[in-house]
């Protein structure tokens, strides 16, 4: 079995949080929408704190113009040498660029937001403490849409 | 991930997941996923090629015109991980006094100095910076040496920082020297466990330090699962 299958089976065999329904918002049109990435790889930039090894619920804002980004994630078990190749592997920053410049979307965010994704099971600070702070700023900076991109 | 995709949402901000794992993302019942079968790590799919990950971002935007939810929709392109080593040269030995492992590290230094400056920053530095590859390498032989763990680290060896930084140093110079297209996912990692001199000796060092009852905490997070 490969490595990835053996995670993927690992993975869905732990507990997730329950939710009782499904949010949803209402955007405005895409070419009208202003658009952050929110991944739970853990990246930071060199001048800001690293996420700490295991269950670390903080988040690290990321400006529009950060490039050097470090992936910060604890995990031993997924693919690093393609973040190390290719930021937008994981990070689509310069993608989103393309696809407002064409159009596409409305605006891309000022500032992204990176989590780290190594959480106990229960998550809960995420949900109720850190999860809501890192959403207000966002939508402090007008944003109406987040691509969630895991590792 | 989608969790947070609960909070953002329910905070007024429409999100698309790209998801890894289907069975959590359907438990979860986040409002819009995009299911990508890609390898871990890599949620765009390929590196290096701007028009595929456009495409993912353009199915996942997609998803924003469904008028109820939860959305949970399979990408049908699939990309799988590569487990065969990178192909890669490795340093000549060349200073016998020292342990192979931090002889050969030394070797790929001028590589590794190359990356960085291309790259403009270095995924190594959790608990040694690249001056200090070797002498990671050379405390992990102590203890394959029979020292006792506590000797040579103190009572708390943060095991899983040596070993990013060990597979980070060894990752950056061997895709510097590889060079062409990007490697099929998990390419660099199999060349590092069972090509390197420094591999072998974290492997080594991980069932010396079980023979020695170090914590699980020490031991288990030193490698990858299944190796």
């Amino acid at each position: 079995m490969s490595s990835d299958q053996t995670m993927r089976d690992l993975m869905a065999s732990l507990p997730v949080p329950e939710f009782d329904s499904t949010p949803w918002a209402s955007p405005p049109p895409l070419a009208e929408a202003t658009v952050a990435i929110v991944t739970s790889a853990g990246l930071h930039r060199a001048d800001q704190d690293r996420f700490a090894g295991r269950g670390d619920v903080s988040y690290r804002m990321l400006d529009r113009g950060d490039r050097e980004l470090v992936l910060g994630h604890w995990s031993q078990n997924f693919d690093r040498s393609a973040f190390v190749l290719d930021r937008n592997v994981v990070y689509p920053i310069d993608r989103l660029e393309e696809l407002a410049a064409d159009g596409t979307l409305g605006a891309v965010a000022p500032r992204h937001v990176a989590f780290a994704g190594n959480q106990p099971d229960t998550v809960s600070e995420v949900r109720l403490d850190t999860g809501p702070a890192a959403a207000a700023e966002l939508r402090a900076d007008g944003v109406d849409v987040a691509i969630l991109t895991p590792v | 991930m989608c969790v947070l995709a609960h909070v953002l949402e329910a905070a007024g901000i429409a999100t698309v997941a790209l998801a890894a794992m289907r069975p959590v993302a359907e438990r979860i019942k986040a409002p819009r996923v995009l299911y990508c079968e890609f390898p871990l790590g890599r949620p765009l799919g390929v590196p290096g090629d701007a028009e595929f990950q456009r495409k993912v971002l353009r199915a996942a935007f997609d998803l924003l015109n469904a008028p109820s939810g939860p959305q949970l929709v399979d990408y049908p392109r699939v990309v799988e991980a590569d487990e065969t080593p990178l192909a890669c040269v490795l340093p000549p030995r060349f200073d016998p006094d020292v342990a192979a492992s931090a002889d050969e590290a030394q070797g790929l230094r001028a590589a590794y100095d190359r990356a960085v400056a291309r790259r403009g920053t270095t995924e190594v530095g959790r608990s040694v910076d690249a001056d200090g590859v070797p002498g990671a390498l050379a405390q992990l032989e102590r203890v394959i040496a029979g020292e006792h763990w506590k000797e040579v680290y103190g009572p708390r060896l943060d095991t899983l920082a040596v070993a990013h930084d060990l597979r980070a140093y060894y990752q950056e110079a061997a895709l510097e020297l590889a060079g062409g297209p990007p490697p099929g996912a998990r390419q660099a990692e199999a060349w590092f466990f069972e090509k390197t001199e420094a591999g072998k000796t974290l492997t080594a060092a991980r069932d010396a330090l079980k023979e020695q009852g170090a914590p699980e905490g020490v031991t288990f997070y030193l490698l990858p699962v299944g190796r």
